[in-house]
Parts: C-alpha cells; structure tokens; sequence
C-alpha cells in the first residue's frame, strides 16, 4: 500500500485495465453456464455468444426440482457436507494448537507425515478401497464416505490452522496461566475465539471437500437415491446433447451456495489464510 | 521463548492431536499397505481373488514401458507450467489488488470466483467451451481472429485445453496466498527505499519478493503436489485420456490402467512410483525451507 501512494494516473489507468482484462476471464466461463441453463430445449447447441440467450427459460431448473431427484441429492451432500465440516473444524482446531504451542515426542514427523497423505495418487486409495468393498459387499454407506473426506480435508486445514496460532502471541496464554488458568481453558477461551478467522476458513475448505467430491463417491455409492450432487450432475453430462441445459442449471445451484459464502468470508481469506507462515 | 511450555503436559498434546492423526490413519496406513502388498501381486480382472506375490515384475513393467517415461514427461511439463503462471498471474494480480485503488473488493471478488466454483463442474464447463463447433473459445477466435484450433480432438491442442481450464483454476489461490502476505510486510521499508530513491522493480526484487517468501514456499510445495496429482482437470476435459488415450498425466493414465482395465498389481506398482518420485521431490523441498517448525521449535 505504501507503494502506491504516488500511482500515476497511467499507472491507475494500466492497474485497471489489467484488473478488468483477468475479471473477464475469471466471470466468462461461469456466465457462460448461466446462460446455457436459460436456454430452452431446442437450442441448447447454439453457436450465439450471448450471453442472455433468445426466448430465455427457467424450464431447466424446473425440470430439475420436478422431474428429477434433485432435492433428494442436494439434501444427502448437505448432510455430509455439514458433518465433515463439524468434525474437520474440531480435529484441525485442536491438532493444529498443539503443532503449534507444544514440543512432543514425534511432533516433526507428524507433520511430514500429514503432508505427506497429500502425494498419495488417487489411484492408491481407491483401489484398495474398491477391492474392499467387492470383497465385503459395502457399498452405499454414507460413514465411509464421511470419514474419508474429513481426513482429506484435514492435511490442508491442520497445516493452516497451525500456521494463524503461530501468529498469536504465547504472552496471551502466559498472562491467563499466571492468573491460574488451565491450559486447557487458555485454549478455549483466549486462543480459539482469536483465532476464528482461520476456523471460519477450515469450516469452509471441510464443507467443500465433501460439497465437491466426485470420485470417492463415484465408488462408495450405487443407489442413485443416495447420490451425492456432483453425482447426479455427471449423470446429466454423461448424455450431454439431452441434457446440457439439465447439467448446467444444476451446476448453477450446485455453486451458488458455495460463492455467496466466498464472497461473504473473502475479507477474513486476506488476513488468514498465510498457510503455515513460517517464524524465524 | 519459553521453557515452560514444553514441560507443561505433554499428554494434552497427544490428546490434541490424537484424533486427527487417527481418522488420518485409518483412510490412509490401511489402503497404503494394502497397496503396497497389491503392488507385488499378479491382481487383474482374471486373477482376482487367486492372486499371488510376483516379486517386482510390476515395478519392472512400469519402467520399462516407454509410455510411463513419456507420461512423466508430460507430468512434468504439466506441473512446471501451471505453477509458473498460477505464482505468475497470482502475484502480478495481487500486487495490483494490494494498489490504492478504488473497486478493490468488487475486482477480488470477482477473481475469486474460479476458485469457489466446484472443481468438476468448471472443469466439464471448459470441456464444453473448447468444443470445436459449438465451444465458446472457438467462437470467439473465428469472430476477431478467423481461426479455428482443433482442442480436443489432436493431442497437443487437449493438452492446451487442460492446461488453460487449469492455470483459469489455480490462479485465485495464489494469488489470495500472496494477498495475504503482503498484509504482513510492514509499510516503513517501502518509505525508507523511496527515500533512498529505490525504482519499483528494486523494491520488489529486495522487499516484496524476500518477504513474501515465507508464506510462498508451503504453498508452491503444495501446489506442486496437487498440480503433479491433478486427475480431475485432466481427466473431465479430455474426456478420459482422448484423443486415443494421450492427454494423460500419470495419475490419470494409472487411473485407466487400474479401473477400465483393471490391472490391480500393475496400478499399485505404478501408483507407488508416483508417490516416492513426489516423497523425493517434496521431502527436500520442506527439510531446506524448514517449514513445519514450531514459534517454539
């Protein structure tokens, strides 16, 4: 910020168009979606660019909640979503405190050891987990598929959380202590409510994991009642030139959640999420 | 900083930890060694449930099929070039962003956007932007510049296809790293480096870049990682591998050879060699940047 008190009125103009120029890019490709989902049937493969198609129609989306199970879905990844989120929040909080405030036995190789989970080939999981499941007839349990996405979530959210407790000055336990305070109670009721900022992004990174997760679920799940949203969306894709319209207005509902809650919690993204910054 | 802290119950860390480690190992220990196990096995559609240990011929099958060499290549390839143009643009855009300019927030916004969006359903989205008749991008290059490209259907155009669907995905989560490591250098050392008469560029080779390091490095190693790993972009825009089963990267070659031909043995094997080559890449990475040390450490 300092470097910029003296910008240049070329230097505004050129910082804007360049801003404006990556903006087209990032929004074109999600309004493009938008605007396949309002298309009506008989022109889903247009060759318009507009962005606002001629003869515009909701009936894809009614389609969806009328025809297809598509509540049915969107409740199941709700439901999942909102568990992995609860349980990556609470492992992370307490797993990245004590990475980042205590020395222990083992304490290095841990966090090698979970940044390591993260270069495991999908193929290196699935498989295994595929074969097992043959073997023991299994399929269609929603706990499988919970307990992989919050330990897929964690790696990330532990690292992270580690790294925002790290910035928080010790002097704030120690002062708490000296007032005879538990370690425990220090953690809970100094260090952790200063440290929401980086929950409110664990809660997030957890909640989409499961929210976004095609593959696993792909394995896991047979019955299409108990399918995930992404799911249901690639069965749309899978007949593309019949449903396209279908594919698209799913996709717009499937995100819309997601980025209203991006774009209310961007502000605490800047401040919080410095990944493990290192110290010293 | 403190002595105290380490002494203090050490048993209250492992109770913090504990859980998380745990979940962490169930998913992972189990299937890694049965992977492992797998990997020396003769396992395939024929020899499912009769399958014996063969010692390293999978291994050897691996390495001395060209295509792995190939796949590793273009793995490579992948991985660099992603992570210079999502550092690239990330930092370029962040910088900006950190300038005193208005609609600030109205721009970050907006280029968040890709990030928040479901993976699969923008990777499917590009897939069908890059459609040769009906695809937006080639659209648009026949409008202004009359041309046609031919993505998806010859092996270096789904390449490219992947490529930009990818760099469009990643760059906001660099770019947001950076944002938010700018916040942490302290404006007095831009002042005092105006005062010395510093140029723009000078400032950002010696105070922007230096200072942004730390923050930087945990997150290119774990970009790296899930670049060299990234199945979903490249397996939803090029289809599975098409054209004819070139547009992969290993994961997603490995993933063909484990589920439509389901050769069990030679998967496990072949995942087990991406895994050490990402172990090496990753394990010196971290020791020389010293990243998962404590405040207290």
């Amino acid at each position: 910020m300092a470097n910029s008190r003296n910008l240049s009125i070329k230097g505004k103009i050129g910082t804007h168009l360049f801003l404006l120029i990556f903006s087209v890019f990032a929004i074109y490709p999600i309004l493009r979606v938008v605007s396949i989902s309002l298309r009506p049937g008989n022109r889903l493969l247009s060759r318009s660019l507009s962005l606002i198609p001629p003869n515009a129609t909701w009936d894809s989306y009614i389609r969806l909640f009328t025809r297809e199970p598509f509540l049915q879905w969107m409740g199941n990844s709700l439901f999942i979503s909102l568990i992995v989120m609860f349980v990556g929040v609470a492992l992370a909080a307490t797993a990245g405190y004590a990475f980042s405030r205590y020395k222990f036995r083992g304490r290095n190789s841990s966090m090698l050891a979970i940044i390591t989970t993260q270069m495991f080939p999908v193929t290196m999981l699935l498989l295994p987990l595929f074969i097992v499941l043959i073997a023991l007839h299994l399929y269609d349990s929603y706990v499988g598929l919970i307990i992989a996405y919050s330990a897929t979530a964690l790696p990330f959210t532990i690292w992270q959380m580690k790294g925002y407790y790290d910035t928080i000055p010790y002097s704030l336990e120690e002062a708490a202590m000296i007032d005879g305070a538990s370690p425990a109670y220090s953690f809970y009721k100094i260090i952790l409510p200063l440290a929401l900022p980086a929950l409110v992004i664990t809660a997030l990174f957890a909640f989409m994991t499961a929210w976004s997760e095609y593959l696993v679920a792909a394995v896991l799940l047979q019955d299409t009642r108990l399918f995930t949203l992404p799911l249901g969306l690639k069965r749309f894709q899978a007949n593309m030139e019949v449903a396209w319209g279908l594919y698209s207005a799913g996709a717009v509902l499937v995100s819309i959640p997601v980025v209203v809650l991006f774009m209310f919690l961007s502000r605490w993204l800047i401040s919080g999420l410095t990944l493990g910054s290192v110290k010293g | 900083m403190t002595s105290t802290q380490s002494k203090n119950s050490p048993m209250l860390a492992y109770l913090y930890v504990g859980p998380a480690l745990f979940i962490m190992a169930i998913v992972v220990l189990y299937p890694f060694l049965y992977n492992v196990i797998l990997s020396f096995s003769n396992m395939n559609l024929t020899h499912f449930r009769d399958w014996h240990l063969i010692g390293l011929k999978n291994y050897l099958n691996v390495i001395e099929d060209t295509k792995f060499w190939y796949f590793l290549y273009k793995t490579i390839l992948w991985t660099v070039l992603n992570l210079f143009f999502h550092v690239g643009i990330g930092v370029f855009l962040a910088l900006l962003l950190n300038r005193d300019i208005r609609g600030k927030t109205f721009y970050r916004t907006l280029l968040i956007l890709p990030w928040a969006v479901p993976q699969y359903i923008t990777a499917l989205t590009w897939r069908g932007m890059f459609n040769s008749q009906y695809g937006a991008v080639n659209l648009i290059l026949e409008k202004f510049f009359h041309i046609q490209i031919a993505w998806l259907s010859t092996e270096w155009g789904a390449f490219t296809a992947c490529l930009i669907t990818n760099i469009w995905l990643g760059f906001p989560f660099m770019m947001i790293i950076t944002l938010g490591g700018l916040q942490s250098i302290p404006g007095e050392l831009y002042e005092a480096a105006d005062i010395d008469g510093a140029s723009s560029w000078q400032k950002f080779k010696n105070i922007t870049a230096p200072l942004l390091k730390p923050v930087m490095v945990p997150a290119i190693i774990l970009g790296v990682i899930w670049t060299f790993n990234n199945f979903n972009v490249v397996w939803l825009v090029s289809n599975g591998g098409e054209p004819s089963d070139t547009t992969h990267i290993l994961v997603s070659w490995v993933y063909k050879a484990a589920f439509t031909y389901f050769r069990m043995g030679y998967a496990a094997a072949f995942s087990m060699v991406i895994f050490v080559l990402l172990l090496m890449f990753s394990w010196r990475f971290i020791k020389k940047t010293r990243v998962t040390e404590n405040v207290y450490g």
